[in-house]
C-alpha cells in the first residue's frame, strides 16, 4: 500500500515502514535504547530526505519509549530520582553539546566528524562491553559458585552529596550521575540522538546500576530528550512527518512491548552480550562506509532543506 | 486619402508579415491541467495531444515535435567524495543555480536528428540545458563532471526522464505523448511546452501550465508545519504519547484477560 507523506514529498509503502518502526520498537523495549542511531539510516535507505529522518525518527522514538517505559514502570524497574537527576546533567551538556556543534559547523566537515566520533565511541564502547559481558556470561555458565563479593565500590562511592536511589540499590554521590548525563547530552547534541546506547553502559559500568534498573531509566530520560528536540525540529526546520511518523510508531509501540517481554525473560549478561553485539554491527557499518570506496561518489542536497 | 493610403500599405504590409510568420500554429492541450496529491497518490500519468495548424507553402511537409515537462526549478548542491588519509569524505561541492525537481522530454524521433545546438541553447530544451549552472567553472576545476552526476542521480531515480519515439504521430497534423510522473514529485508549477520543428529550427511553440497541488489531509498536514509549526511538534507528541500509552494498556489488557 503507498502512502505519499505531506512533508517528505515522498510515496512510501506503507507495511515497509511499520515493519521498520517495529525493528527498532523491539530493540527499544529490549535494551532501552531510542534506537535513533538504526532508524535514522534506515529511513534514508528507505528513501526518506536525510532532514526528515531525523527529526521524524525523534518523534517516533518518544513513542517507543513511553511504550517501553510504561511497562517498566508497572515492574517497577524505573528509577525516577535517577532519571531525573541523570537529565538535569544532560539538560547542561546538551546546551554544552549545541555550542560544540555549531564551531564544529564553522569549521566545515561536520557530518565526517560526526561519523568518527560514532566510529570511535561505538567501537570502544561495544568492545569493552562485549568482553565483560561474555567473561560474566562464562563465570554463570561454569557452576562454581561465585564467591560472595561486596559490591565494587570504585571512585563513585568515595564522593561528597550522597544521595539514596532506591530502585537501583544505590547510595552514591549526586556528581557522578550528573557528569555522566551531561556527557551523555554533550554526544546527543552533537550526534542527534537521545543518547540511549551510551547512556545504559555508563549506568552499568560507571554508577554500577543493575542492568533491569537500566533498561527503564534510561527509557524514562529518552522521552524528555527526544521529545525536545522533535520540537525544536518542528518548530525551526518543519521537518517532522506527521504521517511518517504515525506509520513508524504504530510498528514501533507494539515493538517496544514485545522487546520489552523479550528483555525480561533474557539474563542480564546476555542482554549485555546482544547489545554490544547491536553496537558493535552499527560500528562496523559506519567504518565500512569511511573506508570503502562509495559505488556513487556524487551526493545530490535540495538546498533548501540543508541537513 | 492621399495621406491614409501609405499607412494602410504599411498595415497591410505588417499583417501579410505576421500571417507569414504565422504559417505554423500549435495548438495543444494536457489531459488534466492539475494534478492532486492526495494521500493515496502513486504517481500520475499526463496526456499531451495537440495539432499543428498550417499554412503557406511548407503545409503537409513532415514536421518534428518534443514535448517537455518542467517542475518548479530551485538551487541544488552537488557534493563529491575523495579519498583523504585513507577515509572517503565529501571533499568537494558546487552549488547549481536552479536545477528543475522534476524533467521529461518526450520526442518523436532521435533528439540529435531534430534539434540543433543553437536552438537548444535559445530555447534550453534538453536536460543539460535546462539545469542553469551559472558560475560552475569558478568553483571547482571539473564543474561539468558535477552536473553530469545530478542528471545521472535523478535519471536513476526516475526525477529526468528522456523518451526519444515517446511521442506518436497520429497522422499528419495530430501527436500526442503520456509523461509520466513519478509518486516523489513535490508541488509546484509545472511546465509543459511543445515544439514543432522542422530542419533541426523551432518553428512553432506552445506552453501550458500544470498545477500540482497537495489536497485534503496532506494539504491539511503541510499548512499545519508550515504556519503554526509549534502546535504541529506538540500535536506530534501528543500523538506518539497517546499511542504509547495505548499499546502499553492494550497489552496489559490482553495478557491481563
Amino acid at each position: 500500500m503507498q502512502i505519499y507523506l505531506p512533508i517528505a514529498e515522498v510515496s512510501v509503502n506503507a507495511f515497509q515502514l511499520l515493519g521498520l518502526g517495529g525493528l527498532v520498537g523491539v530493540l527499544s523495549g529490549m535494551f532501552g535504547v531510542g534506537g535513533g542511531f538504526l532508524l535514522t539510516p534506515l529511513l534514508f535507505f528507505a528513501g526518506i530526505p536525510p532532514a526528515v529522518a531525523v527529526a521524524t525518527g525523534a518523534n517516533q522514538i518518544v513513542a517507543s519509549s513511553v511504550s517501553g517505559v510504561l511497562a517498566h514502570f508497572r515492574r517497577k524497574t524505573v528509577d525516577i530520582r535517577m532519571g531525573f537527576v541523570l537529565q538535569a546533567g544532560g539538560l547542561v551538556g546538551a546546551a554544552m553539546g549545541i555550542a560544540v556543534f555549531n564551531m564544529l559547523k564553522a569549521l566545515g566537515q561536520v557530518d565526517l566528524l560526526i561519523t568518527l566520533f560514532y566510529v570511535v565511541f561505538l567501537g570502544i564502547v561495544g568492545s569493552l562491553m562485549l568482553v565483560e559481558s561474555l567473561r560474566a556470561l562464562r563465570r554463570s555458565k561454569s557452576d562454581v559458585p561465585k564467591p560472595y563479593t561486596r559490591r565494587q565500590r570504585n571512585w563513585v562511592h568515595t564522593w561528597p552529596l550522597k544521595m539514596r536511589f532506591r530502585a537501583s540499590g544505590l547510595y552514591i554521590s549526586v556528581i557522578p550521575p550528573l557528569l555522566v548525563g551531561m556527557s551523555v547530552g554533550v554526544l546527543a547534541a552533537i550526534m542527534g540522538v537521545g543518547g540511549g546506547f551510551i547512556m545504559v553502559p555508563a549506568m552499568i559500568y560507571i554508577l554500577g546500576m543493575p542492568t533491569k534498573v537500566v533498561v527503564g531509566t534510561s527509557l524514562f530520560q529518552i522521552i524528555l530528550v527526544a521529545a525536545f528536540s522533535t520540537l525544536l525540529h518542528a518548530i525551526t526546520n518543519h521537518t517532522v512527518d506527521m504521517i511518517l511518523a504515525l506509520l513508524l510508531l504504530i510498528g514501533g509501540v507494539v515493538g517496544a512491548q514485545f522487546g520489552t517481554q523479550i528483555g525480561t525473560k533474557l539474563k542480564a549478561e546476555q542482554l549485555r552480550v546482544l547489545l554490544a553485539a547491536l553496537v558493535l554491527a552499527v560500528c562496523g557499518k559506519l567504518a565500512a562506509d569511511l573506508l570503502i570506496e562509495p559505488r556513487e561518489l556524487f551526493s545530490i542536497s535540495e538546498s533548501g532543506g540543508h541537513s | 486619402m492621399r495621406r491614409v493610403l501609405p499607412a494602410v500599405l504599411a498595415l497591410a504590409a505588417a499583417l501579410g508579415i505576421t500571417a507569414a510568420a504565422k504559417a505554423q500554429t500549435v495548438v495543444a492541450d494536457l489531459s488534466q491541467s492539475r494534478v492532486a496529491i492526495t494521500t493515496n497518490f502513486a504517481g500520475s500519468q499526463i496526456l499531451v495531444f495537440g495539432a499543428v495548424q498550417e499554412t503557406g507553402p511548407d503545409a503537409g511537409t513532415p514536421f518534428d515535435i518534443i514535448v517537455t515537462v518542467s517542475g518548479p526549478r530551485e538551487p541544488v548542491t552537488v557534493r563529491k567524495k575523495d579519498r583523504v588519509a585513507g577515509i572517503w569524505v565529501n571533499t568537494e561541492a558546487v552549488d547549481i543555480t536552479a536545477a528543475p525537481a522534476f524533467y521529461a522530454i518526450s520526442t518523436n524521433r532521435r533528439m540529435e536528428q531534430i534539434l540543433s545546438m543553437t536552438e537548444d541553447l535559445r530555447r534550453s530544451i534538453t536536460i543539460p540545458r535546462a539545469i542553469r549552472s551559472a558560475g560552475l567553472a569558478s568553483q571547482v576545476d571539473e564543474a561539468e563532471e558535477f552536473t553530469e552526476a545530478l542528471i545521472r542521480l535523478r535519471e536513476r531515480n526516475g526525477s529526468y526522464r528522456v523518451e526519444e519515439h515517446g511521442v506518436t504521430m497520429i497522422g499528419q497534423p495530430l501527436f500526442r505523448t503520456d509523461i509520466n510522473l513519478p509518486s516523489n514529485i513535490s508541488e509546484g508549477r509545472y511546465t509543459a511546452r511543445i515544439f514543432m520543428l522542422r530542419d533541426k529550427e523551432v518553428i512553432a511553440s506552445y506552453t501550458d501550465v500544470l498545477d500540482v497541488r497537495k489536497v485534503g489531509l496532506e494539504r491539511w498536514i503541510y499548512n499545519l508545519a508550515q504556519e503554526q509549526a509549534m502546535i504541529y511538534g506538540l500535536l506530534s507528541l501528543a500523538i506518539a504519547m497517546a499511542a504509547g500509552w495505548g499499546a502499553s494498556a492494550a497489552f496489559r489488557y490482553i495478557r491481563g484477560s
